[in-house]
């Protein structure tokens, strides 16, 4: 039984892999916005399985509550072994362009919030010596490109942290992953066509579980994002920029 | 999106919204001019009834928020797939009452459809075990309702296809059971006369289907094999593991023709070769053969097939069968997959599918002389007094409909009575003049 700490934990992604947690029988603290939809979620994973189900609604913009959120969990569930962090909106781009404001509403929500947590889960972590810190990040994180870079920059952000984040840690023993997901079907998504490159949520929950068990530190799902996202940073940037991506 | 359901036939234009909570849902309706809708599962009905312009998905409407260990009694939302229960429930000792010939389908479709299985003749629909259910009205109101509260509600709901409201989710019985694994007896039946005999001689046993061969003709008229089967108890909770095989591409329609498929047909009747034989067999296998082929739909081709599934009553059952089997048989329009079975009691929804007789479920590919045919099949059936499932159809005519479901009217005065019928709307609503 692994206590697990989800931030985000409404998302569908990251729903489908407490699925999995609970079919194991693992113990959760679950946090995001929707107090609604966190209580039906706790109550599902609990018949699924899950040893117990505790929950708190929060917004990730709300800094200054995060330690106490953070020490809440940890008391509840008496320590944490795994902390999955998924929360996440995709700007409207025109809008970020337009006004300043909504750019620095999403970065807060993408990046500020997550490097907020981070701090604090870091240091948990460090002083124990031991723990899994999974977050997710985004293919969109590897390159800017002009039709959503506000979300790339916010993503990318958090991928340099966490590289960072990794190699401190590394001595404590603590496990930094960082999961690169493509295109997934979930409500964040609800309005885009959906092709061939569509992955399910169950389908990034399963990596996602298989890559914290590997104690891998970088994931990208599902695994062809891989060689295609090699190949769009190899482009070089006086080309790149003439595309229209 | 390009939105289409099992049959691939027709493929529309829709805009699909998935709402992850009621209060998101309702926002919808709410809203000044809320624009006609239909909900939908997870697109397993054949035809046009789970489609319309716009479109309510309840895929994310997926939790299970209540389970009682010691009765069985399960409360989860409208999306939670069968498959998805068997996963979690079988280990645990428990089974479905009533379940189709798949597992990939919606809660929520399984009550618009009133779905049947293969015990219908001894436990009836799947309604038949709904404690209580929870609906969206048009106007966003949330009703609970059962055959004691709101029962009229509850019986257009019930294989009602949508047209009542967004069903959010549903409490109902499980099936307690001490095996995954079933005895399964095949029966071969040399004819027509033979299989209603022996369907009729088993009549006990809680599982019972047969498949027929509706390409055979003159003394072999309806040959078919008769399976039945009863879980056994030894114990064994276990879950079949192992990936689908897939079908990766539309086949090419022309490899489906006459000749094909009496070769594919001729082959699988004299498999069996004793005229009684008994084994033990996964539960999986035994009611889903079809869910271990991923879109096993494609083998039709691009252009889509359809299901004709009608039911004719018990006294009109010898005489109505051979006549509409000679008049397939005769026109050479083959079908893998053509199933018999017979229905015990109809029940008190307006529009639910199965009634006291013999059902007959064969598949189409579609092409142009199609639906003439299945026009003049319709024809026969309803001068026998039966009907056309609505969840397999595409093409029926309104007047067949209304013949073959006289409590159509009964159903639309509640439908408008809840103001539901400017809501919910399908491509099928609409040519069935509902
Ligand atoms: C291989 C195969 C075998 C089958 N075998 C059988 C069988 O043995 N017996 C049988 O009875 N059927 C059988 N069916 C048909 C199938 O069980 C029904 O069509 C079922 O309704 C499909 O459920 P779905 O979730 O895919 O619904 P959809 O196809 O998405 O929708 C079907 C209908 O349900 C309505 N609906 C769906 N969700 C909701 C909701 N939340 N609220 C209100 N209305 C809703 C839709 O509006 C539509 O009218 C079979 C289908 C296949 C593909
Ligand atoms: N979908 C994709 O294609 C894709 C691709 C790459 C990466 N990702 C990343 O994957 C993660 C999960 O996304 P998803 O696709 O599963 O999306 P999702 O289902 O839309 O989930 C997003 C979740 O974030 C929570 N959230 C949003 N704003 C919040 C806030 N201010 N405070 C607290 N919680 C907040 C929401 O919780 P409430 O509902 O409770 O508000 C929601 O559950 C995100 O980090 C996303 O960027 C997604």
């Amino acid at each position: 039984m692994q206590k697990i700490l989800i931030i985000g934990a409404t998302s569908a992604i990251a729903e489908a892999t407490a699925r999995l947690f609970a079919a194991r029988g693992d113990r959760m603290h679950l946090l995001a916005r929707n107090h609604e939809r966190l209580e039906t979620m706790a109550k599902d994973l609990k018949i699924r399985g899950a040893e117990s189900v505790t929950f708190d609604a929060f917004d990730v913009n709300d800094f200054d509550r995060h330690p106490a959120l953070l020490d809440a969990a940890s008391v509840v569930m008496e320590g944490i072994d795994i902390a999955l962090i998924a929360h996440g909106t995709l700007p409207d781009q025109k809008a970020c362009e337009a006004d300043f404001l909504w750019t620095l509403k999403e970065v807060n929500t993408n990046a500020v919030g997550t490097i907020s947590l981070l701090t604090d889960l870091a240091n948990r972590f460090e002083r124990k010596q031991q723990g899994v810190i999974a977050v997710i990040s985004s293919v969109a994180g590897d390159r800017g490109r002009q039709s959503n870079y506000v979300y790339g920059a916010a993503k990318a952000a958090i991928t340099v942290f966490l590289q960072g984040l990794r190699n401190r840690l590394h001595k404590s023993g603590v496990k930094v992953l960082t999961i690169k997901p493509g295109f997934v079907d979930t409500p964040m998504t609800a309005d885009f066509p959906k092709g061939l490159l569509w992955a399910q949520p169950e389908r990034i929950a399963k990596d996602i579980l298989k890559a914290i068990s590997a104690s891998r530190d970088v994931v990208y799902t599902p695994w062809f994002w891989w060689p295609v996202m090699v190949l769009i940073r190899s482009i070089p940037e006086p080309i790149f920029k003439r595309l229209s991506l | 999106m390009k939105l289409t359901s099992w049959g691939r036939y027709p493929v529309i234009e829709s805009e699909i919204q998935a709402p992850v909570t009621p209060s998101e849902l309702r926002s919808r309706f709410t809203a000044a001019a809320s624009i006609p809708c239909i909900p939908r599962g997870t697109g397993r009905s054949y035809g046009d009834s789970a489609l319309a312009p716009h479109a309510i998905s309840s895929r994310f409407l997926n939790h299970i928020t209540g389970f009682d260990e010691t009765t069985g009694v399960l409360r989860c939302g409208a999306g939670v797939t069968l498959a998805e229960l068997l996963d979690l429930f079988v280990p645990r000792g428990w089974f479905l009452y009533s379940t189709p010939g798949t597992k990939l389908i919606s809660v929520g479709g399984a009550i618009a459809s009133d779905v049947h299985g293969k015990s219908h003749h001894l436990e009836g629909c799947f309604s038949n075990n709904i404690i209580e259910l929870t609906l969206m009205l048009g106007d966003g109101e949330i009703v609970s309702c059962s055959s004691e509260t709101h029962p009229e509600l509850f019986h257009a709901t019930c294989g009602g296809m949508g047209l009542t409201g967004v069903i959010l989710d549903a409490t109902f019985k499980l099936r307690p059971i001490k095996s995954a694994h079933i005895r399964e007896t095949t029966f071969k039946a040399h004819n027509l006369d033979e299989a209603l005999t022996l369907i009729e001689a088993h009549e006990d046993t809680t599982y019972s289907v047969a498949w027929i061969d509706c390409l055979s003709t003159g003394s072999r008229l309806g040959r078919s094999l008769l399976m039945t089967g009863e879980f056994i108890e030894d114990g064994r909770l276990d879950l079949k593991r192992g990936q689908p095989l897939a079908v990766p591409f539309d086949m090419p329609g022309f490899l489906l023709n006459r000749y094909t498929v009496t070769a594919f047909n001729t082959v699988y009747y004299h498999r069996v070769r004793q005229d009684r034989s008994e084994h033990i067999i996964h539960f999986d296998p035994f009611f889903y053969p079809l869910d271990s082929i991923h879109d096993w739909n494609r083998i039709y081709g691009k252009g889509g097939f359809t299901q004709y599934q009608f039911v004719i009553p018990k006294e009109a059952g010898r005489e109505g069968m051979a006549a509409i089997l000679s008049r397939i048989a005769e026109s050479g329009r083959g079908s893998f997959l053509a199933v018999l079975k017979a229905f015990g009691k109809g029940n008190d929804n307006y529009l639910s599918f199965p009634m006291e007789g013999y059902t007959l479920a064969l598949d189409f590919k579609i092409d142009q002389g199609l639906f003439p045919f299945l026009a003049e099949l319709d024809h026969i059936v309803l001068d026998y007094g039966g009907r056309l499932y609505l969840s397999k159809d595409v093409r029926m005519s309104e007047s067949t409909f209304k013949r073959g479901y006289p409590q159509w009217e009964a159903f639309q005065e509640v439908r408008h009575r809840y103001g539901a019928d400017r809501v919910f709307r399908s491509l099928q609503s609409d040519r069935l003049g509902l």
